[in-house]
């Protein structure tokens, strides 16, 4: 009994919320962590899944032959392949869309590929102002990857012991 | 010419009989509520021209902020139709016009009295708090039946409850006071141990 | 001015002359306040990012400063959309319903000796009768919609509004007895002479009942369930867009800055300053808003969301019985020889 009046009293006093307010006006003072997004950035790995790219051999010659696996490994279906045999008698593709609105950056599509064609590269931040913006062909996969090139050859070399 | 308060007071009281009337008339229930909580606050505006602002400001607080808030609560809850509740209006009509003719005799005639045609307010008395004098009548002249009606309201609001308040023996309801009441001494119980020693040991080797 | 007017408008003319200057009064009050609720949402964005340790709003102006100025932008040129089967009147009528009784309320506000619009003798009570009136919004907010969510948070919080309501009219029961006034001018002069002159210090659990029950009634975080995002989506506005939901966004922050004027005003001493030989000044009032204004936010900076049931417990059976139980005290003891110290 005497222990309940003594808890009801105790209660009064609030004690609890202000021991908790107390810790949020510590917080108030701390230092702030946030990260100022397009000046400062944070790091990122190497490994890091952002936008698809094709890449090309030194020679310009695009890497891709068509083999479609990364098409029937894509757990999104985000991936589609159609190709032609060219002249020289190689295999290349006529089309080669991502549906980025689809694609969830699992990085299947890399790790299926036997010639490195497909990549994800570390960009994050780029926007479609239409819905069709986000789907990526052909074309501009490989300006991606040609405009990217260096970065993504380091990420590959750095990478490479454990591949 | 009538004067600007003049011009006041008729817009105030066709507002308030116009509410009324949609209070009645109007098809959605909520309507109906929400014209009478029109009507409160033109009445109360009618009040503060006659200088009453104690008991506007009451009835505003009152009726307005409290009793309507219940009705309207109550009445959102239910699904009634209109349609059907007003089905025999026009067969109980003329009865109803008859009562409300007589009604309306009845209330001219207590108006007619003498109780009801008092001087106007002197001026003497505009100075003073009209909060102050209401206070001063109802705890001096008006002392017993005051509190008479306070007891009679009070036994109301128990009786209310007293009736109302039953608990279902298959109820889960959880009592929060309790719930609340519990501390972390009562659940947790730290206790003190000593770690084994063979195992301390053997951690300490894998991780070298 | 009233002599220009009667010339224009024969008799009506000082009727009309004194309208127009009250209007000009309302104006003069009615937009400090609109822009003290448009920074009260900057400063509640960067205080409850400071304490969760991030640094708030800090890219419109300089620190972010024209941010709810840009907030309002947006919400001008949004669309307000109206949902098919509500009732269309009621559906604008809602936000009009409350934002005007928050605003109708600063009429009897004193800012200074005699700086105030209307000086009516039971100015308390037409507060407390205009804060009553603030539940309507939410109500038929809740019901025009025609949306569950909508309708279950309108119930939520008027039921909180209406209960909460009772408690704050008790503790200012306590303020008008130490006063013997209604008005709030007096009762501001009542605490003349240093603050411990104050009303905190003989009402102290009158004030913390005031302050949380002004929490409650505004429908502010701890209490916030009438828009519990994680139950309830956004509550009695869910359906509310554009400038629709704009207005019930400044009058809660309106009621807001409302609650804490009227604590600064009956136990913080208003205007008047902490030491006497300082000179009262308008500041100090805005001093004593702003820091009861941070604890709004540090509140819900720092407070989980109440259990429904357990807010009606608080308001039923802890607040009221206790508040009941200290104006007896202070009734009793003011008739005893301690009564000065009442007053």
């Amino acid at each position: 009994m005497i222990k309940k009046i003594k808890q009801f009293l105790l209660s009064l006093m609030l004690l609890e919320l202000l021991k908790g307010m107390l810790l949020t006006a510590r917080y108030f003072f701390a230092r702030k962590i946030t990260v100022q997004y397009p000046e400062e950035k944070t790091p990122q790995s190497n490994r890091f899944r952002g936008l698809l790219a094709l890449r090309r051999y030194a020679n310009g010659e695009e890497r891709c032959i068509a083999c479609k696996l990364c098409e029937a490994v894509c757990p999104a279906m985000a991936i589609t392949i159609e190709s032609e045999e060219r002249e020289d008698k190689t295999r290349r593709t006529t089309r080669y869309d991502i549906d980025l609105t689809k694609c969830i950056f699992c990085g299947f599509c890399e790790e299926s590929c036997p010639v490195d064609a497909i990549v994800e590269t570390r960009i994050f931040d780029y926007h479609g102002e239409s819905r069709g913006d986000l789907i990526y062909t052909k074309e501009m996969l490989l300006a991606v990857g040609d405009k990217h090139e260096k970065q993504i050859a380091e990420d590959r070399a750095q990478d490479e012991r454990y591949r | 010419m009538i004067e600007f308060k003049d011009f006041v007071f008729y817009a105030l009281s066709f507002v308030l009989v116009a509410s009324g009337l949609s209070v009645i008339t109007s098809r959605n229930p909520v309507t109906a509520a929400l014209s009478l909580v029109l009507a409160f606050f033109n009445a109360a505006g009618i009040w503060l021209l006659l200088q009453a602002e104690f008991l506007a400001i009451v009835l505003v607080l009152v009726y307005v902020g409290a009793v309507m808030v219940l009705f309207l609560f109550v009445v959102m809850m239910l699904d009634i139709n209109l349609d059907k509740l007003r089905e025999g209006f026009w067969d109980y009509l003329p009865m109803a016009g008859f009562i409300g003719l007589l009604m309306m005799v009845e209330m001219v005639l207590v108006f007619k009295t003498k109780e009801f045609n008092l001087s106007p307010v002197d001026d003497s008395l505009k100075s003073i708090s009209n909060t102050e004098v209401i206070g001063n009548t109802l705890y001096s002249t008006y002392v017993l039946p005051f509190e008479l009606a306070s007891v009679v309201l009070l036994i109301a609001i128990v009786s209310a409850i007293a009736l109302t308040l039953r608990d279902r023996k298959d109820s889960k309801k959880i009592n929060s006071s309790d719930q609340i009441n519990i501390k972390r001494q009562d659940r947790v119980r730290l206790v003190a141990m000593k770690s084994e020693e063979k195992y301390v040991k053997s951690k300490t080797k894998d991780r070298k | 001015m009233e002599a220009l007017m009667t010339f224009i408008f024969g008799s009506w003319g000082s009727d009309i002359a004194k309208t127009l200057w009250i209007l000009l009064k309302i104006i003069a009050v009615v937009l400090p306040l609109m822009l003290s609720v448009a920074y009260l949402t900057y400063f509640e964005r960067k205080v409850i990012g400071y304490m969760q340790v991030r640094i708030g709003p800090n890219r419109v102006g300089y620190h972010g400063l024209l941010q709810p100025i840009a907030d309002a932008l947006k919400l001008l040129f949004k669309e307000i959309i109206l949902p098919t089967a509500s009732n269309k009147i009621l559906f604008f009528l809602a936000p009009v319903l409350a934002i005007a009784p928050a605003f109708a309320a600063w009429a009897v506000i004193p800012f200074d000796l005699n700086l105030v619009i209307a000086d009516i003798d039971a100015s308390l009570l037409y507060i407390i009768a205009m804060t009553s009136i603030a539940v309507y919004g939410v109500i038929i907010a809740g019901w025009a919609s025609n949306s569950k969510y909508a309708f279950l948070g309108s119930l939520r919080s008027a039921a909180q509004i209406v209960s909460y309501e009772i408690a704050m009219g008790f503790t200012l029961v306590g303020v008008l007895m130490c006063a013997n006034s209604l008005n709030l001018g007096k009762i501001v002069i009542g605490q003349v002479g240093g603050f411990w002159h104050w009303y905190v210090w003989p009402l102290f659990p009158l004030f913390i009942i005031y302050f949380i029950s002004a929490v409650a009634e505004t429908n502010r975080a701890p209490f916030d369930v009438a828009e519990g995002e994680s139950e309830i989506v956004a509550g009695f506005h869910v359906e509310y867009s554009g400038m629709a939901f704009a207005i019930f966004f400044l009058a809660e922050y309106a009621n807001m800055i409302l609650v804490s004027m009227l604590a600064a005003l009956m136990f913080l001493g208003g205007w008047l300053s902490p030491i006497p030989f300082i000179p009262d000044s308008f500041l100090w009032l805005l001093i004593k808003v702003a820091f009861l204004l941070f604890c709004f936010l540090w509140f819900r900076a720092t407070f989980p969301r109440y259990r429904y049931d357990q807010i009606m417990r608080l308001g039923w059976k802890i607040f009221i019985p206790i508040t009941i139980l200290w104006i007896v005290f202070i009734g009793g003891m003011m008739q005893t020889s301690w009564g000065y110290l009442f007053h």
